[in-house]
C-alpha cells in the first residue's frame, strides 16, 4: 500500500497507551460479542448452518473457474460490463479509467474493504476526483483522514465524543444537541446533496450470484441504494472469492454473516444489483460495471491458504481476539486487521514486511471457534510462522536461542542437567517466593513476578525416590 | 523398557511431567502421580522425556518440533495411556504431533496412535477412568480459568468442575471471561510482552472481581502468568493447579510462596 509504517512494536506501544482508543474498542467489541451470543442463542440450527456455509464456500472455491465463467456470462447477458483485474493496481486503474470515461468530478462510495484493499481512496485522490464516503462510519474515517480500523465498524477507533467534535468542525450546519440522533442528522444534511449530484457510484459486494449475474450488498443505513441509484455509472469492485452459486446460497450465507457481524437476524437493507437500468425503468445507472479482483487470491489457493478464501468478512474473529481488543485495527498496519488480517496482510504486502502479524497471536483458538465458516485461523497463522522460519526471516537471536534449546531438549540427560542448573541459578534471584527481576527474563519480569522454581526438579526428586508431595 | 502385560483393572500410564512442572513446580507432578495411583493406575515416569516441542512448533521451527515429537513418541509408545498435567502439552501431542510429522507417513501414523491415548489429567480422571475423589476438604472460595488449548483442542470444561465440586468446603465462583485467553501464549508472552501484559492485566482484574481467595486452573504456564500478575498488583489471590487441591495440597504453599 501507499504508506510508510512505524515498526509493529512501535505501533502497538502507541495503541496500548491510548486510553481513549481502549474505551472506543471496548464499547464496540464488547457490544458485538454480547449481541452475537444473543443472536446465536436464538438460532439453534447455527451449527448446521455453519457447516452448510463452509461447504458452500468450499464448493465454490474448488470450482472457482466454473462459477467465474458462469457469473460473467449471466452478468453480460444482463447488460453488465465485466472487467478482470489481476492485481490491486490493475483494479484501481480500471476504476479510474471508467471514472474518467464518465467525466466524473464527484464519486460516491459505499463502504467496501475490497475498495480499501485496492487503494481506491488514494487512486481517486491522485486522479483529482472528489470522493464522498456515504457510509456514516466511513464518513467519519474520511473526516479524520485515516483508515478503517475494523471491517464492520470502520471508525470504531473514535468515541462518539470525538465524532461529535469532528462533526462540529467539519459540517456546515452541525448538530446542536449532543445526541446520536442529532449527529446522524448532521451527517445526513451534509451528505444528502452529494448523494444526488455524484457522477459515478462505487460499491463493493458481499456476494456475487453466479446464476443471475447479480451482486448482493448488505447495509444498515440504506446508503447502498441511495448511492447507486442516482449516478449515471455504477462500478462494483469485488474479490473473486465472493461468488455463490445462486440467490438461495447467498441467503444461506447471509444468515451466518449478519448474526456473526452485528448480532442481527438480517441487515436493514439487502440489495441486489443486476445490470444497468432497463428500458422503461424509472431510475438506476445507465452503465453498470463489475471489476473482478484476484490480487493474490489464486495464489492463496496454491499456497495452502485455500481455507481463508471462505471468509465472508463478518469481523467476529477480531471482536473475540484478545490482541485486537487491546490494539484496535490500526496497529496491524494492513487493510484488514485482527486474526483475518494477520493471515491476509502477508499475502498482500509480503511476509517479510508483515512477519510480526502471524506471531502476535496467542493461538488461543477463539477466532476459529466464532468463525461462521470455521476457518482454522490459528493453523493458518502457524503456517506463516513455519514459512517465516524456513525463509530465514526470523531474527538471528531467536533462531540461535531456540536452536540451542531444541538441541538440549533432544538429549534427555543434558536436558536434566540444564534444568537442574537453571532452577538453582534462578533461585539466586528470588526474594520471598518471587523473582521480581532477573537477567534475560525482563520480558516477563517487567510486567509480572516470576514464581521461584523448586529447589530440585521433579526428575531429580523422582530419581531420589520421592513419590508424593506430602511425604 | 519392556511392555508388561496389561490388565484392564490397572492401566499402565506414562506420566508426562512437562517441562514447566519439572522445573518450576514439581508438586503438580507428584499430585498427578498420586491421583493416578489412587485411581488404580500403574504409573511410570519415562526418563527419556523432555519437552513436547511446542515452543519450536509455534515458532515455526517445524523440523525441530518433528525431531522432538519422534523422541516423545518413542518414550511413551509402550504405555496404555499418556497423561500430562497440562491441556496445552497434551494438546500438542494429540492435535499437533501429526501435523509436525505430516510429511513422514510412518511417523505420522505413530503420532496419531499416541495422540489417541494421550490425555490431560483432569479429563483423564473423569472421562477415561471415572475417578472422582470424594471427601477431600479445602475451605476456601475459588474461581476457575479455562486454559485455551485444553478448552478448545481437548474439550476440557466440565471435568475440572465435576472434580472440584466434590471438594468439601470449596466454594467455586464464576470468573467473568473464564474462556478468554490470559495472554500467556507460550513464547508470545516474551515476544510481545507489552500486549501480553495488557491482556493479563484485564484477566487479573476479572479474577480479583470474583472476590475468590484461590485461582485454579489446569495449565502451569497460564497460572504462572496470572499469579505473577496478581502478585505484581499486590493482590492477595493465591493460585494452584486444580490437581494440587484434589491431592490435598491446598494447605501447602501456593504458586510463588516459599515451601
Amino acid at each position: 500500500m501507499h504508506r510508510t509504517l512505524e515498526p509493529f512494536k512501535t505501533r502497538t506501544a502507541t495503541a496500548l497507551v491510548d486510553a481513549t482508543l481502549k474505551i472506543a474498542i471496548e464499547r464496540t467489541t464488547a457490544t458485538a460479542e454480547r449481541k452475537r451470543a444473543a443472536a446465536l442463542s436464538d438460532f439453534p440450527e447455527f451449527d448446521a448452518a455453519r457447516d452448510r456455509g463452509r461447504r458452500i464456500k468450499d464448493h465454490v472455491i474448488a470450482n472457482l473457474d466454473h462459477y467465474l465463467i458462469e457469473f460473467e456470462r449471466n452478468a453480460k447477458a444482463a447488460g453488465t460490463h465485466v472487467h478482470w483485474a489481476a492485481t490491486a493496481d490493475d483494479a484501481a486503474r480500471i476504476v479510474i479509467e471508467l471514472c474518467r470515461a464518465a467525466q466524473a468530478k464527484r464519486v460516491t462510495r459505499v463502504k467496501s474493504m475490497l475498495g480499501e484493499e485496492i487503494g481506491l481512496p488514494h487512486a481517486l485522490a491522485e486522479a483529482g476526483i472528489e470522493r464522498v464516503e456515504t457510509d456514516l462510519a466511513e464518513h467519519i474515517v474520511q473526516l479524520g483522514g485515516d483508515t478503517p480500523s475494523h471491517i464492520i465498524w470502520p471508525s470504531m477507533h473514535r468515541t462518539r465524543e470525538q465524532v461529535s467534535e469532528m462533526f462540529r468542525k467539519a459540517h456546515k450546519t452541525p448538530h446542536e444537541e449532543e445526541t446520536i440522533e442529532a449527529m446522524v442528522e448532521s451527517a445526513r444534511r451534509e451528505l444528502r446533496d452529494k448523494f444526488l449530484s455524484a457522477d459515478v457510484a462505487i460499491s463493493g459486494a458481499n456476494f456475487l450470484v453466479a446464476d443471475t449475474g447479480a451482486t448482493c450488498t448488505v447495509t444498515n443505513e440504506g446508503n447502498a441504494e441511495l448511492t447507486t441509484t442516482p449516478p449515471r455509472v455504477h462500478i462494483v469492485t469485488a474479490g473473486i472469492e465472493k461468488l455463490v452459486p445462486s440467490t438461495a446460497h447467498a441467503f444461506a450465507m447471509l444468515r451466518l454473516l449478519v448474526r456473526s457481524a452485528t448480532g442481527g437476524d438480517i441487515t436493514q437493507y439487502t440489495t441486489f444489483h443486476c445490470g444497468p437500468k432497463s428500458p422503461g425503468d424509472r431510475d438506476g445507472p445507465e452503465e453498470f460495471h463489475i471489476v473482478l479482483v484476484d490480487n493474490g487470491r489464486s495464489r492463496m489457493l496454491k499456497e495452502g491458504l485455500k481455507d481463508m478464501l471462505r471468509c465472508i468478512r463478518c469481523g467476529a474473529c477480531m471482536n473475540h481476539c484478545v490482541v485486537y481488543r487491546q490494539l484496535g485495527g490500526h496497529a496491524y498496519g494492513g487493510v484488514y486487521p485482527g486474526p483475518l488480517g494477520a493471515v491476509l496482510t502477508p499475502v498482500f504486502e509480503g511476509l517479510e514486511k508483515a512477519r510480526d502479524l502471524p506471531h502476535a497471536c496467542t493461538l488461543n483458538g477463539r477466532c476459529q471457534e466464532v468463525c461462521p465458516v470455521d476457518i482454522p485461523l490459528p493453523t493458518l497463522l502457524r503456517g506463516w510462522r513455519d514459512r517465516s522460519w524456513r525463509e530465514g526471516l526470523e531474527p538471528v537471536s531467536m533462531r540461535a536461542g531456540l536452536g540451542l534449546w531444541a538441541f538440549v531438549a533432544g538429549h534427555p540427560q543434558l536436558y536434566r542437567l540444564a534444568s537442574a542448573v537453571a532452577v538453582r541459578v534462578m533461585r539466586l534471584f528470588a526474594r520471598g517466593g518471587w523473582i521480581r527481576s532477573m537477567p534475560l527474563a525482563s520480558a516477563w519480569t517487567a510486567h509480572r513476578d516470576l514464581p521461584t522454581p523448586s529447589r530440585k526438579t521433579f526428575m531429580e526428586l523422582y530419581k531420589e525416590g520421592q513419590r508424593s508431595q506430602g511425604r | 523398557m519392556e511392555p508388561r502385560p496389561v490388565t484392564s483393572a490397572s492401566p499402565r500410564v506414562g506420566l508426562f511431567v512437562t517441562c514447566l512442572v519439572d522445573a518450576m513446580r514439581p508438586s503438580i507432578g507428584f499430585a498427578t502421580l498420586q491421583l493416578l495411583e489412587e485411581a488404580g493406575c500403574q504409573v511410570e515416569v519415562p526418563t527419556a522425556q523432555t519437552c513436547c516441542g511446542q515452543p519450536a512448533f509455534n515458532s515455526g521451527d517445524t523440523k525441530a518440533a518433528a525431531r522432538l515429537a519422534r523422541r516423545m513418541i518413542e518414550a511413551f509408545e509402550p504405555f496404555d495411556y499418556v497423561v500430562a498435567p497440562s491441556g496445552s502439552c497434551a494438546g500438542m501431542i494429540k492435535a499437533h504431533f501429526p501435523e509436525a510429522l505430516a510429511s513422514d507417513e510412518p511417523w505420522r501414523k505413530r503420532a496419531e496412535a499416541l495422540g489417541a491415548k494421550t490425555h490431560e489429567v483432569l479429563s483423564f480422571l473423569v472421562d477415561v477412568i471415572g475417578y472422582i475423589p470424594k471427601g477431600r476438604s479445602f475451605a476456601a472460595t475459588g474461581t476457575y480459568h479455562d486454559s485455551c488449548s485444553g478448552l478448545r483442542e481437548l474439550g476440557i470444561h466440565a471435568q475440572p468442575r465435576a472434580l472440584l465440586r466434590e471438594v468439601v468446603g470449596l466454594e467455586m465462583r464464576k470468573l467473568e471471561g473464564n474462556d478468554v485467553c490470559c495472554g500467556f501464549g507460550g513464547t508470545f508472552c516474551v515476544k510481545y510482552p507489552a500486549i501480553s501484559n495488557a491482556v493479563v492485566e484485564e484477566k487479573a482484574a476479572s479474577i480479583e472481581k470474583t472476590g475468590a481467595e484461590i485461582l485454579l486452573g489446569g495449565d502451569l504456564g497460564c497460572l504462572m502468568n496470572m499469579a505473577g500478575k496478581l502478585s505484581r498488583r499486590g493482590s492477595r489471590v493465591r493460585a494452584f493447579h486444580a490437581i494440587e487441591v484434589l491431592a490435598g495440597l491446598g494447605q501447602g504453599p501456593a504458586i510463588g510462596e516459599e515451601g
